[in-house]
């Protein structure tokens, strides 16, 4: 995986700033994305943005809450401040989804491997020729965000050809909807299927899986990223490869929480992995798919 | 040059790996027919006598309530197998299957397959083979659209 751009732990900065200390950044504008998914973009008070590559994550502070890791939602080519998209599940992303612009947030980062499709990673699986399928669930298209952007911008200049297969609970829960229909226009093939209709809905119903069957890549020569939850995307992963897929050239992006995202407290540990610094996201083949599809003990 | 009704029937996937006499067979029960968008392939309540093998276009299974109207719970597409009701009696329809768009798809007559499986076991056999795989994988599908699939899981 490549690392460069990750936290050196050993170093502190000019203030002895140490990698637990949050940069401060503040919330320069909140979008409600959907009913409970809020896009935050932060700039820093002071110094430069964080340099971030596709599928890393970021602690993020809600002061006085609590701290919780948030991928990456924008993309390097992004040219406006770093943006996070933060589903509201409990105490600590709720504090955050509530943020108001003007507000202080905490940034530790960026932490984390990354979906291999920055220009200068030479040895990436997946930029290595034919086309690439990226399937999200949910709230997993937010890490999956930027590597889309690099994904179709490279298309555009002659890189493989992007599917991007999308599934949903409902109509209401398919987030980044402009740019879903941005990547379309630039030439990508973008499907949605959703688990319930609505009477307004004329797209497809059922499993994101469906959706491979006409999509229309060509499988031997196809890479894949795949973020969502874990049943999504043992499902997802197993249907590719019996596809014709190739393994090694599928990552998945493995959640566990975290605490220091430093590789010290073991936290995040999952079968040999510790998962803030060899993950998140990871090979499909060997020992990922048998973790994917089996019980933890 | 138009494609013949056996090649039609070898190309869709029920075919796979089925011989020479139960493709004949097959064809034996098949046309093929069209649909304009909007068209019902299987109206519920009707008698269960015609199921559809999808070749193009996309196909909406519905059910209807009498306070929400027509419910979308799954869609499906070329490869599909449409229908299922022709196999169990009392051979009637439980949903609509409506076209989404322009579909083209092989009717196969139920009651004339139905007929010819039981004189040929060895055919009646590998067809409900073919339709139990296709069931399986659409029951496991709609175990899985009953777990919220997209929303939280409970992390360690
Ligand atoms: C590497 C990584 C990247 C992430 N990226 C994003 C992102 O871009 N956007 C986003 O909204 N969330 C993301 N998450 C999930 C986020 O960290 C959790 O939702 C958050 O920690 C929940 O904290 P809480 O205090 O709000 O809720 P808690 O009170 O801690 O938990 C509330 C509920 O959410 C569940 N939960 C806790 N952690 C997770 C998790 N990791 N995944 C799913 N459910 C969880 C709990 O089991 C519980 O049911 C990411 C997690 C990791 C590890
Ligand atoms: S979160 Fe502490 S080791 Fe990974």
């Amino acid at each position: 995986m490549s690392s460069d751009l990750r936290l050196d732990v050993t170093e502190s900065d000019g203030d002895g700033r140490g990698a637990l200390t949050p940069i401060l950044h503040r919330v320069v504008s909140r979008h409600q994305e959907t009913a409970d998914v809020t896009i935050l973009a932060l700039e820093p008070l002071s110094g430069p943005r964080l340099e971030v590559r596709p599928g890393q994550f970021n602690m993020l502070t809600a002061f006085g809450v609590g701290e919780v890791a948030i991928s990456v939602s924008s993309a390097p080519r992004d040219p406006g401040p770093i943006q996070h998209s933060v589903r509201d599940v409990g105490q600590v992303t709720h504090a955050l989804c509530r943020s108001r612009v003007g507000d202080l947030i905490g940034v530790r980062g960026p932490f984390g491997t990354d979906w291999r499709v920055s220009l200068d990673d030479v040895n990436s699986p997946i930029l290595s020729g034919g086309d690439v399928v990226v399937m999200a669930g949910g709230i997993g298209l937010a890490p999956l965000r930027g590597a889309v952007h690099e994904l179709v911008a490279r298309a555009r200049e002659g890189g493989g050809r992007v599917f991007v297969l999308i599934g949903a609970r409902e109509p209401a829960q398919i987030v980044f909807n402009e740019d879903l229909a941005a990547w379309e226009r630039d030439g990508a093939r973008v499907l949605v299927s959703v688990d319930r209709g609505s009477p307004q809905w004329r797209g497809r119903v059922g499993l994101v899986t469906t959706l491979l069957a006409d999509a229309g890549f060509d499988a031997s020569s196809a890479a894949a990223l795949i973020c969502g939850p874990e049943i999504m995307m043992r499902f997802s992963a197993r249907a590719l490869v019996d596809m014709g897929v190739d393994p090694h050239r599928i990552l998945v992006s493995l959640e566990r929480n975290m605490q220091c995202g430093l590789g010290w407290c073991g936290h995040c540990q999952l079968g040999p992995f510790i998962l803030c610094r060899d993950g998140p996201v990871v090979p499909y083949a060997g020992v990922v798919s048998h973790l994917l599809s089996e019980r933890e003990r | 040059m138009s494609e013949s009704m056996a090649d039609l029937v070898r190309s869709h996937p029920v075919a796979a790996g089925l011989g020479d006499d139960a493709v004949a067979l097959l064809v034996g029960c098949a046309k093929n027919v069209a649909f304009n968008a909007d068209e019902l392939l299987i109206s519920e309540g009707a008698s269960a006598d015609t199921f559809y093998l999808l070749r193009r276009g996309h196909v909406a299974i519905e059910v209807h309530s009498p306070e929400r109207g027509a419910l979308v719970i799954e869609t499906v597409g070329p490869g599909a197998v449409v229908g299922w009701s022709w196999l169990v009696p009392p051979y009637r329809w439980t949903f609509d299957a409506r076209a989404l768009e322009p579909v083209g798809a092989i009717a196969i007559d139920g009651a004339c397959l139905r007929t010819k499986a039981l004189s040929d076991p060895a055919f009646g056999f590998a067809m409900l083979s073919k339709v139990s795989v296709e069931l399986l994988e659409r029951l496991q599908a709609t175990r899985l659209r009953l777990l919220d699939l997209y929303g939280r899981t409970d992390v360690q």
